[in-house]
């Protein structure tokens, strides 16, 4: 009995010291959130956000009130997020364009920022672990970028529940959730990519044009580098077969979806839309004895599963990068 | 030192980058309780020696050992024990020099009861009481230094190791600071390292100096040793200014025994002994025969400024 106990003693010790954080993590991520939550940065990036989306909110309100009656009414709450109306586009765009920057004005200056304010050595040298530094940072970037994304997606909820007058249904709030949740690790996605550009590159401004360069690439430069791949690779004309005409879709499409850009705009597409079923090129004969109508949430889920992993994936890719980068890296300041 | 045991010992202590030679075989002993001073140019190597006995680079070979651990493998341990105030210390500009502390005193598990005391001991030992509640942004150099060693004295660690902590400073601000460190050193037995370039200020509050040049240790010891060190086997230089000066007391002085060489710079005149000889008794009884008045007088080669001239000057050859 007192011999177990012992050795129990023995092996909670050597737990504590070998996977005992060193409680660095939880005060750096505070700090970084308090930081992050005040700063002027965020303010500003949130107001331009947040103007973008309750317009084009208005404007969706506007438009499903005047077509009351004349179109489906079904999943009305959810048209809130994907209705354009006017010359605004609809909320979803707004934030599939507006989120990245977000990501990318938190992180790139977290690591060269402490770099060039010289604080980066008076960090480490407190008794925390070298990786607390970067992990508290990311967490902290995910932490505001989730309040800022839920603020957003309740306040257009609730505004619309307002507009409307048609409380959602269960899937519904359902389907609202899912999308906030891909939106924050779409935006988390250029929050990591944002750490490694601010470790690559010694000068905030650098880094922050580096992650503008890629957030235009993949947002605006990608499809269109996509279909002029597929059409070099398989030239498409009026008399082509049709083999070919559907192995280009296809490699236009997969090619696109290289970029987390369109992999997030599918998944939201698929979300928001419970009609959707394909977004891919479909055969008439695929279609034949169909029943039109609409997909539960967890067939939505499966249809997107894959563009979900591709974008965690990611994710973790480009974070697990810059960690190396930054456990490797020189801090000498001269 | 005596009885004292070294608690920052480096065995063979060695870092390149690349090609670079940065330290080259360490070998040094720091006790308990001494204030202890790594002189040399910038580049010689003393930031790189800082932070492997941090943790903070990897030795390439050879090691460091602060109390007994090894910073590379117990980099925890050692940062507990070792408080660092890097070269140009830097503060995050937009929270007050409270949140500053604050922040480094969480990260070092200070219980938050115990905290708000001890920020306000340090604040008033570093003259900053009154400047807590502002912002860091719109502190002087001087007053972040000070910042700086109050950070330290929150933290509360057994060893201090202070990189370049006068540099950029105003005299007064420099003696304050050295006060604080002497202070630290006497009153609570803090081990003190300091590294610097700058000898006049440093060299008052040393017990001991260790001169580095290009990555090696060149001499260790109390200041005047060095001094007999460097004396021994080189002959006396005497830098002389008089009045009135004419050029015939450059003969003079020529014809005099034990005199090799004798040269006029601007005022002043040097006279080199021959080795193991000092003029400078006859010297004074000569000049005023001729009614000529000392305006200066000086012996080369005691003080550190010397010393680290000699050392830098004789590179290669020691």
């Amino acid at each position: 009995m007192k011999e177990w106990q012992a050795k129990l003693k023995e092996f909670i010790n050597w737990w504590r010291e070998a996977f005992s954080s060193s409680g660095g993590l939880k005060v750096i991520f505070l700090k970084e959130l308090a930081d992050n939550l005040s700063s002027t940065r965020m303010g500003i990036l949130f107001s331009l956000v947040a103007v973008a989306c309750l317009s084009a909110l208005y404007v969706a309100a506007q438009s499903i009130r005047q077509s009351v009656g004349q179109e489906e009414t079904s999943f009305v709450f959810l048209r809130l997020f994907t209705t354009s109306g006017g010359s605004l586009p609809p909320f979803i765009s707004f934030l599939s364009f507006l989120g990245p920057l977000l990501g990318l004005a938190l992180g790139f200056d977290a690591i060269n920022g402490e770099y060039n304010k010289r604080t980066l050595s008076r960090l480490l040298a407190q008794p925390i672990y070298r990786d607390d530094v970067i992990n508290g940072k990311f967490l902290a970037g995910i932490a505001v970028l989730a309040i800022m994304i839920a603020t957003l997606g309740l306040l257009v909820a609730g505004l619309g529940l307002v507009f409307i007058g048609v409380p959602p249904r269960g899937e519904e709030i359902g389907r609202m959730l899912a999308y906030l949740i891909v939106s924050i690790i779409y935006v988390a996605f250029w929050l990591s990519i944002s750490l490694l550009f601010s470790l690559l590159f010694r000068q905030a401004a650098t880094s922050a044009l580096a992650g503008i360069a890629v957030w235009l690439f993949f947002a605006i430069f990608a499809p269109m580098l996509a279909g002029i791949i597929a059409d070099g690779l398989f030239p498409v004309t009026d008399e082509s077969p049709p083999e070919l005409v559907l192995r280009n879709a296809v490699w236009k499409q997969n090619l696109s979806r290289l970029s987390p850009t369109t992999l997030y705009d599918e998944a939201t597409l698929y979300l928001l839309n419970p009609g959707i079923r394909t977004l891919g090129p479909v055969l008439i004969q695929q279609v034949i004895g169909a029943i039109p109508g609409f997909l539960p949430l967890s067939q939505s889920l499966l249809l997107i599963w894959p563009h979900l992993v591709g974008l965690i994936a990611g994710t973790l890719i480009i974070f697990a990068l810059a960690y190396y980068y930054f456990m490797r890296q020189e801090i000498r300041t001269s | 030192m005596g009885n004292r045991s070294p608690i920052i010992v480096t065995e063979n202590l060695t870092k390149h980058y690349g090609p670079v030679v940065a330290v080259q075989d360490l070998n040094l002993e720091i006790y308990e309780g001494e204030v202890f001073g790594l002189l040399g140019p910038n580049g010689a190597g003393k930031t790189t020696t800082i932070l492997m006995l941090l943790g903070l680079t990897e030795p390439t070979s050879g090691r460091a050992l602060v109390a007994g651990l090894d910073p590379t493998r117990n980099a925890l341990a050692v940062k507990r024990l070792v408080g660092y105030l890097p070269d140009n210390v830097g503060f995050y500009d937009d929270l007050t020099a409270k949140e500053n502390l604050l922040y480094t005193g969480r990260l070092n598990q200070i219980p938050e009861a115990e905290l708000e005391q001890r920020i306000k001991t340090a604040l008033e030992q570093v003259g900053l009481a009154d400047h807590g509640d502002r912002k860091v942004r719109e502190f002087s150099r001087g007053m972040r230094q000070r910042l700086g060693i109050a950070d330290l004295i929150v933290k509360d660690p057994r060893i201090f190791i202070l990189d370049e902590p006068t540099l950029g400073i105003d005299p007064e601000g420099v003696r304050e600071l050295l006060n604080l460190i002497v202070r630290l050193s006497r009153e609570k037995g803090k081990t003190i390292l300091i590294s610097s370039h700058l000898l006049h200020q440093i060299q008052q509050i040393c017990d001991r100096v260790g001169i580095f040049v290009a990555g090696r240790l060149l001499a260790v010891g109390p200041l005047e040793t060095l001094g007999r060190q460097v004396m021994a086997g080189k002959p006396l230089e005497i830098e002389l200014q008089v009045e009135p000066f004419n050029h015939d007391l450059l003969e003079v002085f020529r014809s005099l025994e034990g005199v090799d060489r004798v040269e006029s710079q601007g005022p002043y005149i040097r006279l080199r002994c021959a080795k193991g000889k000092d003029i400078r008794p006859q010297l004074t009884g000569l000049l005023a025969e001729r009614k000529v008045s000392i305006l200066h007088l000086r012996a080369r080669g005691h003080d550190l400024d010397d010393i680290y001239l000699e050392y830098f000057q004789g590179e290669g050859r020691i």
